[in-house]
């Protein structure tokens, strides 16, 4: 089977490659990238493995589902790409020796400088990359970021994880604290004060994206501290979520759903639905249309979902949480509505005061919310 | 012919591109016997390493690219094995030597060009010298392996840099990466060339020409040596064996906080995690695969620059996971360490002369 596969492949790539020649023969004669093609290739590189649970398994869900959905789209992949010179260079190569002319560059630290030097280099080819970073004026257009508002998705998990606590202590694993970061666990925690005030998060911080030790120790200190409900944001909660089912707790998800780790502890999840921007940008270039350089949604646009219920969770939570999650579905529901304390009793956003998913305030968030027991 | 001391040293020449090769090769049938158990054709494997890492003046270009870091890192390793020491924490010099770097280009930012650039590149050698240094003193002066240290100093290294990057040095600019102020694009190191060369490359290899000569030419190399091959003996013979093991180390570490800075001048423009990609780390195995020759590390850079490089052919095309080419560089590590017993012994076969191993492997390390 894979003989074969690997056969076809090849003569595919024959064929690619034969095209690829006419097209820079016939090249200059063809005027530039607005122009409808039939077919596409696609390449997404990936800072980890794509089967780590987590961030990366997130984005190759949505390669898969490409693959499946767009027989005219080859896609070809690499995971385990550090930020350093080499993502350049595996861009080029997908972009030379694959004739790639859409490339998702997935990590964020992918941008500055590795994706915006390709980008000027290679005027013709697409560039989506995850992180919402492009500026207009600034980046070359031919760039564009996606990303999706999953602290909505965190806050949910917060309202189930409010309901679910017996010990009203929740415990939020994190690698760092950016702005990204703290929304989520702002969020986390006010969905579950929204439950009960007296509810506390307590937080470690572990230092950076991908350390298992570490966050399997974090998981253990935090069921001594005697929280009942964990969530995270790491690259890949899979250490997190095996070691609160181990030690008999809950747990919310995130990135992917992560049930099948935790089939008893396994509460819901704040997942990626990275399926809707990878189909626009792919739409957009098999229809020769420009490159949209900021596609960004919530629950609303389809970029983000909530991992199905576990058995675990009560009626109530459910009922609450799919209430506010309808709420959001219509874009009504504003998570931070003044007045919002920080966890030193200042006021960070003031009386009367929305900050929509779209506010600038909210990408420069430098503060824990009251309730959060930690510190930036 | 006629002297048998010129013939015994082209002996050890004709083994010392030899022996690697055959390793090579066997691993090569041995890393195409497990592609055959996964069901892949080993030729198609081969192709593909081939076309991704060496076959066009792309993937050569990939290759070079590569190899640049591991050239330095792998001199951190191999400058202090002639001297007798092990150490093996190149990727702590390396980010420490960046992290100074960057803050030199920052504070520089008016400066000309040239004299931020050379500042940047000689605060790097100088912090990451220092830093490998320690582990050196830390043997010397307080009998601590120079192994462990220097690994646990990387550990440390580490964490210094992370909390200086993301606290006291951080670019409030910086949001979600936290990155240190960057250096500005025009103080920035350019590739060369027709083939747009990585600019460490040059550094690389004119660092490792340096670090031949002063090994093989002179009588400080010719002293590391002794110091290497036998430090009582040393002793004995009047050498003082501290500094002289200070200065491997810190020449080491030099080469290692170049690649360092090099990486953020021709790079990334600002110290961040990236700069911490385990560069130090594939030096050690490339140090050894060189058997720590300052000279054979450039070829043996290319050749894991290469193999890496085509890492990406492979997943792409033959839908093979990136482990596989880790697969091989451990399988090439292990025959070639193996491989060390067969020195000395191709004489028997051909001649019948014996002669002792050790004065071959002394030969050849040098």
């Amino acid at each position: 089977m894979d003989h074969a596969r690997s056969q076809s492949n090849r003569r595919d790539t024959l064929k690619r490659l034969a095209a690829l020649g006419l097209v820079s023969a016939f090249g200059p004669l063809a005027g530039g990238p607005a122009r409808a093609a039939s077919k596409l290739v696609m390449g997404v590189i990936y800072v980890g493995p794509r089967d780590d649970y987590g961030y990366n398994q997130a984005q190759a869900q949505a390669a898969a589902a490409i693959k499946k959905n767009f027989p005219n789209v080859t896609v070809i992949e690499q995971e385990k790409v550090p930020e350093t010179a080499d993502v350049q260079r595996v861009m080029e190569s997908m972009i030379e020796q694959d004739g790639a002319s859409l490339i998702f560059a997935t990590s964020f630290g992918y941008f500055d400088p590795h994706v915006l030097r390709m980008a000027e280099k290679y005027p013709n080819v697409r560039f989506a990359h995850c992180g919402g970073l492009w500026t207009a004026g600034k980046h070359p257009k031919n760039v564009g970021s996606y990303f999706g508002y999953i602290d909505e998705c965190q806050y949910l998990n917060g309202v189930v994880a409010g309901y679910t606590s017996k010990t009203k202590k929740l415990g939020f694993i994190a690698a760092k604290p950016i702005p990204q970061v703290l929304r989520n666990i702002n969020s986390f925690t006010m969905g579950a004060r929204s439950v009960d005030p007296s509810i506390t998060t307590q937080l470690i911080v572990t230092g950076d994206w991908s350390l298992p030790v570490k966050e399997a120790e974090a998981t253990n200190t935090l069921v001594d501290q005697g929280a009942d409900v964990l969530t995270c944001h790491v690259d890949s909660p899979k250490v997190i979520v095996e070691g609160a089912e181990k030690r008999g707790i809950y747990v919310c998800g995130y990135h992917v759903d992560q049930s099948a780790l935790a089939p008893k502890g396994y509460l819901t999840g704040a997942e990626w639905n990275w399926i809707t921007p990878y189909t626009t940008h792919v739409n957009d270039a098999l229809a020769g249309k420009p490159l949209q350089n900021i596609l960004r949604g919530g629950l609303k646009e389809g970029y983000v979902k909530t991992s199905p219920y576990g058995r675990a969770v009560v009626a109530a939570a459910k009922s609450k949480a799919d209430a506010i999650k309808a709420q959001m579905v219509q874009g009504d529901f504003v998570i931070f509505q003044g007045p919002v304390k920080d966890n030193t009793g200042k006021i960070v956003i003031a009386a009367g005061t929305q900050q929509k998913q779209t506010d600038i305030a909210l990408e420069q968030m430098n503060y824990l919310v009251e309730g959060v027991v930690g510190k930036v | 012919m006629a002297n048998p001391d010129a013939a015994l040293r082209w002996q050890d020449r004709i083994e010392a591109v030899l022996v690697p090769a055959f390793a090579l090769v066997v691993s090569l049938v041995i890393f195409g016997a497990f592609m055959a158990v996964l069901g892949k054709n080993p030729l198609d494997v081969y192709l593909f390493i081939y076309k991704g890492g060496f076959g066009s003046s792309f993937a050569l270009r990939d290759a070079l690219a590569r190899a640049a870091p591991l050239i330095l890192c792998a001199l951190c390793v191999a400058l202090p094995a002639n001297a007798g020491l092990m150490i093996i924490g190149g990727e702590g010099a390396l980010v420490l030597g960046g992290l100074a770097a960057a803050m030199a280009g920052h504070g520089l930012v008016l400066a000309p060009a040239l004299v931020a650039q050379a500042a940047m590149l000689a605060i790097g050698m100088i912090v990451g010298g220092a830093w490998i240094m320690l582990a050196g003193a830390l043997r010397q002066w307080r009998g601590v392996n120079e192994t462990i240290s220097s690994l646990l100093l990387t550990y440390i290294a580490l964490a210094l840099f992370n909390q200086l990057v993301e606290g006291l040095l951080r670019d409030p600019e910086s949001l979600n990466k936290p990155s240190t102020p960057p250096v500005g694009d025009a103080h920035m190191l350019h590739a060369f060339g027709t083939l747009e060369l990585h600019p460490g490359l040059a550094f690389g290899v004119m660092f490792a020409l340096i670090a031949f000569i002063l090994m093989r030419y002179t009588t400080i190399g010719f002293a590391l040596r002794v110091v290497g091959g036998n430090p009582r003996a040393a002793l004995l013979a009047g050498l003082s064996t501290t500094p002289l093991i200070l200065f491997a180390c810190g020449m080491g570490g030099a080469a290692a906080g170049l690649a360092g800075a090099i990486e953020v001048a021709a790079v990334h423009g600002s110290a961040n995690a990236s700069l911490n990609a385990g560069y130090g780390y594939t030096g050690i195995l490339v140090s050894f695969l060189a058997r720590h020759n300052a000279l054979a590390i450039v070829p043996v850079a290319v050749l894991m620059g290469g193999i890496s490089a085509s890492g990406g052919m492979l997943q792409r095309r033959m839908d093979l996971p990136d482990a596989t080419v880790l697969v091989l560089q451990g399988v090439v590590f292990l025959a070639v360490l193996a491989s060390e017993s067969l020195y000395g012994r191709f004489g028997k076969l051909w001649r019948g002369v014996r002669r002792a191993p050790s004065v071959a492997v002394n030969e050849a390390t040098a």
